[in-house]
């Protein structure tokens, strides 16, 4: 089993969900990244989802989309994103999953990315454009390596399409809260969670609800019914506020140690 | 001539696949959408009452057929016979409705309640917002601010037409951010919302649809040019941004061995320059807006923004088909500057009384280099696209720089 899975696991023996945190690598730079991914740890976070950014992100809201310009102004590549990794890994074991786009990922070669994330010491990928259908060339050398492949569902998404994320999860499946982008308002987060809650049960694999999830409150709302949450626009917003890159690292975790308190199931 | 109604398309393969390019890179919420889309669209080609309601909008209402015009004095000038489909006669002023009415009609089949769509020169979101108003649905059009600003008259015309634009002021401002904006609206009001795509480019069924409603240029200008010239066109020459009016009037030909299909992009400043929006000519393989297809980019697989003067091809894209009939052969592809467009655009208005699309003027500029390659008793079959009424600020601008 592999680190992420391992973090689902302890977080269910501890009865609570697991946290997943979601941040932009090179926002504001790669190495102030790296003490924000270990201050996230230390406070709380169970798994990091370490965003690569790419120019385009259509399924990211402004905060996501901001961050990712800041980080590419600043000169962020993917093969930089990795050796952050490699550094991190000599502070801490939380796992990391490697969140993106396709085409920075087709521009780097499926097979060596593979090979030199597993390299460096990142446990998985999630890739919001490339559903099943498209995903072989990437998941194949990815799951040989060792490392995850995180499927994702969605509100829209028919049985059919919920058996085939099933049968390619590994570690977990990222269900989308709602129809709409990162960071959106307005979500009925206890309905969705029932859902996801049901579908849990249904499919016997973790899922971790995402989009829309803010506060402590809503890390409460989702906690009791599926087995992992995921906060992304808010950190995200909480590092874009911040004077310095010291206070990002300060205020990301008080952040994420006030969003552990929503997580126990009573 | 009697108006030939459309031919029906041959059914395409599931994996909308052109060899590696196509497919469907887009978020899982949308996969469904796509799958509806796909299969409605299907039902519609099979079904006759379908076609014989569009074909009787083209007919009446968008004015089709277009003709095929022998330009005489441009042809003296070029140095070979140079026939012009008349696409700027359309309803709206270019061949974009072809497509709108098309996709208008099946999203009402499909029950959609709301349209989308994003547009560049403004053409594509005028023809939208024009079927909308005709067949009563609600429009949004997303609209790049430095779009806005460049074709004015086109905004007025969607205002004017009941739909709504918003200007979008993400990355460059241009195309790619406002289809990136029509994504971000689909995604989340997917369920009663038709996002109406403009070119042949986006994920599969997209690339198939527009190239089916644009195909009736092709199949058009094929009989009239056996009518009138007596002959297959020895070249079929058409602008290329996402690449709509070119697929749409070589799908008329494609079959044809004898008749060369070339592509024009646009050059803008110049390749060297690197300010150009030419990613057949000069662009690498990628992913962008949900197809695999030659995309300009850097070498860590971000997108680079395109520079055109003509705001409908200024797009870092292209529909997936055409980078397969480059890689195939089947197609060719060239550019031409922003400078040269400008010069064929004046020579057009001069020879022939024609105003054309600044998008347009590129096929044109590209014509002295395809008659030295045929030679002078060739026949060249060019798109003319658009009319350029939406372009003279621009192109008034432009002269007054120069001198």
């Amino acid at each position: 089993m592999g680190r992420i899975a391992d973090a689902f696991e302890n977080a269910r023996k501890e009865n609570r969900a697991a946290l997943v945190i979601y941040l932009c690598a090179g926002d504001p730079n790669l190495s102030t990244t790296a003490d924000l991914v270990v201050a996230a740890a230390e406070a709380g976070a169970d798994v990091i989802e370490l965003g690569v950014p790419f120019s385009d992100p259509t399924a990211d809201g402004p905060a996501i989309q901001r961050a990712a310009e800041r980080a590419l102004r600043g000169g962020t590549t993917l093969c930089g994103v990795l050796e952050t990794v490699r550094a991190i890994r000599a502070r801490t074991d939380v796992p990391i999953l490697l969140f993106g786009y396709y085409n920075p990922i087709l521009a780097y070669g499926e097979h060596k990315l593979a090979d030199d994330a597993a390299d460096s010491g990142a446990d998985g990928f999630l890739v919001v454009n490339l559903p099943p259908e498209e995903s072989a060339g990437l998941r194949e050398p990815a799951v040989g390596k060792g490392l995850d492949f995180v499927p994702l569902v969605a509100p829209t998404s028919n049985s059919e399409r919920i058996a085939q994320a099933a049968a390619a999860a590994t570690s977990f499946i990222y269900y989308v809260s709602m129809t709409g982008v990162t960071g959106s308002k307005a979500v009925d987060l206890a309905s969705a969670s029932e859902r996801a809650g049901a579908l849990q049960r249904e499919l016997g694999c973790p899922i971790a609800i995402g989009f829309g999830v803010k506060t402590k409150d809503d890390v409460a709302t989702v906690a009791p019914h599926v087995d992992g949450v995921v906060v992304g626009s808010a950190v995200v917003r909480t590092i874009e506020d911040a004077a310095t890159p010291e206070e990002a690292v300060a205020s990301v975790r008080e952040l994420v140690a006030g969003l552990t308190q929503g997580l126990n199931r009573q | 001539m009697r108006y030939v109604p459309r031919l029906m398309q041959p059914p395409e393969p599931a994996s909308g696949r052109y060899g590696p390019y196509g497919g469907r890179y887009v978020a899982e919420t949308l996969m469904p959408a796509l799958d509806e889309l796909t299969q409605a669209y299907q039902e519609s080609q099979r079904d006759p009452a379908f076609q014989a309601e569009l074909d009787v909008l083209l007919h009446q209402y968008a004015g089709r057929e277009t003709p095929t015009y022998f330009a005489s004095r441009l042809s003296e000038e070029i140095g070979c016979r140079i026939w012009l489909k008349r696409e700027d006669l359309c309803h709206t002023g270019a061949h974009k409705v072809n497509n709108t009415l098309g996709q208008i009609l099946l999203a009402k089949r499909m029950g959609k309640t709301r349209i989308i769509a994003e547009t560049g020169a403004g053409q594509h979101g005028v023809a939208t917002a024009t079927a909308c108003a005709l067949m009563g649905l609600p429009c949004e059009v997303y609209m790049g601010a430095e779009d806005v600003r460049r074709q004015a008259p086109n905004v007025r015309r969607m205002e004017l037409l009941g739909a709504q634009v918003h200007s979008v002021t993400s990355g460059s401002s241009t195309l790619k951010d406002a289809m990136n904006e029509a994504l971000r609206d689909w995604v989340t009001n997917v369920r009663t919302t038709h996002y109406c795509v403009g070119s042949v480019a986006g994920p599969h069924p997209y690339p198939v649809i527009v190239r089916d409603f644009q195909a009736v240029i092709g199949q058009e200008a094929r009989a009239q040019m056996l009518e009138q010239a007596g002959k297959l066109p020895d070249a079929v020459v058409a602008c290329v941004g996402g690449g709509s009016n070119a697929m749409g009037i070589f799908a008329g030909f494609i079959d044809d061995e004898s008749v060369r299909l070339i592509g024009v992009e646009a050059a803008g400043e110049g390749i060297e320059t690197g300010h150009h929006a030419a990613p057949l000519c000069a662009g690498g393989v990628g992913v962008l807006h949900g197809a695999k297809s030659y995309v300009l980019q850097t070498a860590d697989g971000q997108i680079v923004e395109a520079h055109s003067i003509s705001a409908g091809l200024d797009y870092p894209g292209v529909g997936p088909e055409h980078a397969w009939l480059k890689d195939t052969g089947r197609a060719t592809y060239g550019s031409v500057t922003d400078d040269a467009a400008l010069d064929a655009f004046q020579q057009l208005c001069r020879t022939e009384g024609i105003i054309p699309a600044l998008e347009t003027s590129h096929a044109f500029a590209y014509l002295p280099t395809v008659a030295k390659a045929l030679g002078p008793d060739a026949d060249i079959l060019v798109c003319l696209s658009g009319r350029g009424d939406k372009d003279l600020e621009t192109v008034l601008e432009k002269l007054e720089e120069r001198g």
